[in-house]
């Protein structure tokens, strides 16, 4: 058991490091954007492991109001901080992709800005769960989640129609681009590279968060104790 | 600028965030269990 | 007891209160007003211009009003220890809920009808779509900002930094009804587009928050 640990984080690392060499030397040159595409097989699978994160939230909360089991909100807390870490890399990553291609560091395009809102909602509820004081963070922080998923869909609804009034550059291909069947193949294993990397971060921040938790209460009752006698 | 260098800035960034949070992540955990030993080897003397 | 009788009359105690002082309603009147003439001066708009960011500016305005509203929801229940006896008694607490809701909400649309002429004047407002829709993009996106915020006014009760907690975390949840209010409006002032779509949008906002303000108030009243 105490091996699964290492073993895992260099089999991720290593998988990772396979189909990076997939995006970046085996699959084709794209027609018009050129090598710099290749952004695109980190940028898309890292929105996606961020939001499967998010969603891992969800349930975690949605258990922890239902269970109120210490395991469930130490995934909440883990899944969230993960989310806004694969959040973080997409909101880089997209700008420093838009500058050479469309000359811009920065647009406010449907996916751009709603990713950007995805992250400020989570980004929001880490800074509840630090702020909040008192041991009832858990249930606060996870009515809060609640709250926070269910505004995803709304915010996506809300910025696609803004955007359809309103247009402006569109970042990665309308939505009508495609991939060819290469790319595909390197996207797929890029994408499942990155959800094992998420699970790992997740599993491993996770672990953190309940050991955390253990010493602090084995602090409490220790001193508990010594108040008693 | 060559649209190269904003690939490699692209990865380069990517892997200092994500292997910089799995280093932490991991310095957390060697601080949390070093911080268990030192609580348990503390709490020895007092069990009779 | 029943959930209406409750509401009914903590909202009543409420109002009669802030009637009485009106310090929630002076202290928001007076930050909107200071907010509006911020922006004067800050984008200098032509009568052209104005047409155009009349509608962020006054819901900007509006928001910030709000949270001033906001801020002091649970200030007195608070400082009485009237939560405490809330929670042992069996009064319903979505009845409590409800009542500072739509207290909040009676303050900030009374805001909203007394800075609405002046915005009129300040930018020579004249509105080219119907009106009646501008009343009702404002009622439902004043409860949108209103239902969730008294929500996350209880939740940031036990926070340090109490103050800016609260639009800290209302703000990022409310980005898709304040885009909806702005453009509507903007719409609505402009002529240019119809706002159906943003009334259907901040509708929805409406019934699943409250929804989901109403399911979880009382693991939040609980939680102390």
């Amino acid at each position: 058991m105490k091996k699964l640990v290492p073993f895992s984080i260099l089999a991720t690392l290593a998988m990772l490091g396979l189909t990076s060499y997939l995006a970046l030397a085996v699959a084709p040159t794209e027609a018009t954007m050129g090598d710099v595409q290749r952004i695109f097989y980190y940028h898309v699978p890292s929105a996606w492991v961020a939001f499967l994160c998010f969603l891992v939230n969800f349930v975690a909360s949605a258990i922890y109001l239902w269970k109120r089991s210490p395991a469930s909100d130490a995934l909440a807390a883990a899944s969230a901080e993960v989310g806004v870490v694969f959040c973080s890399v997409v909101l880089l990553t997209g700008p420093i992709w838009a500058r050479p291609v469309w000359g811009i560091w920065w647009t406010w395009d449907a996916r751009l800005t709603t990713t950007l809102v995805l992250w400020l909602i989570y980004v929001s509820y880490l800074v509840l769960r630090r702020f909040a004081a008192g041991g009832q963070t858990q249930a606060l922080a996870a009515a809060f989640a609640i709250f926070g998923f269910i505004d995803v869909p709304i915010v996506y609804m809300s910025i696609r129609w803004f955007r359809t009034q309103h247009p402006s550059p569109v970042i990665g291909g309308g939505p009508g681009s495609g991939l060819a069947p290469a790319m595909a193949h390197v996207f797929l294993a890029n994408l499942a590279a990155f959800t094992l990397m998420g699970i790992l971060f997740m599993w491993l921040r996770y672990k953190l968060q309940m050991k955390e938790q253990a010493i602090e209460s084995a602090h409490a009752q220790a001193a508990l104790k010594g108040v008693a006698q | 600028m060559n649209p190269i260098h904003f690939l490699d800035a692209a990865y380069l960034v990517a892997w200092v965030v994500y292997l910089g949070y799995l280093g932490r992540i991991l310095l957390c955990l060697k601080r949390v269990e070093e911080e268990k030993k030192e609580f348990d080897r503390s709490r020895q003397p007092q069990l009779r | 007891m029943s959930t209406f009788t409750v509401t009914r009359a903590t909202l009543a105690k409420d109002l009669r209160m802030e009637w009485r002082s009106k310090d929630a309603i002076n202290s928001m009147l007076f930050f909107a007003l200071l907010v509006v003439v911020i922006f004067s001066f800050a984008f200098n708009p032509t009568a052209e211009e104005s047409r155009l960011i009349a509608g962020g500016l006054i819901w900007v305005a509006f928001l910030f009003a709000a949270v001033v509203a906001l801020n002091q929801t649970w200030a007195r229940e608070l400082r009485n220890q009237v939560l405490d006896a809330y929670r042992v008694s069996p009064a319903p607490p979505n009845a409590l809920f409800l009542a500072k809701a739509v207290g909040n909400f009676i303050f900030v649309a009374a805001l909203e009808a007394l800075m609405a002429p002046l915005f009129v004047v300040f930018y020579e407002l004249r509105s080219v779509g119907p009106v009646w829709q501008l009343i009702v993009i404002a009622l439902l996106g004043t409860w949108a900002l209103v239902v969730n915020g008294t929500f996350f006014a209880a939740l940031s009760l036990r926070t340090r930094s109490r103050e800016i907690m609260l639009p800290l975390i209302l703000f990022p949840i409310s980005i898709p009804a304040l885009l909806a209010m702005v453009d509507a409006t903007t719409s609505i002032l402009t002529g240019d587009a119809s706002p159906d779509f943003w009334i259907k949008l901040l509708a929805v906002y409406d019934i699943v928050f409250t929804a989901v303000c109403l399911l979880l108030f009382e693991t939040v009243l609980n939680a102390e």
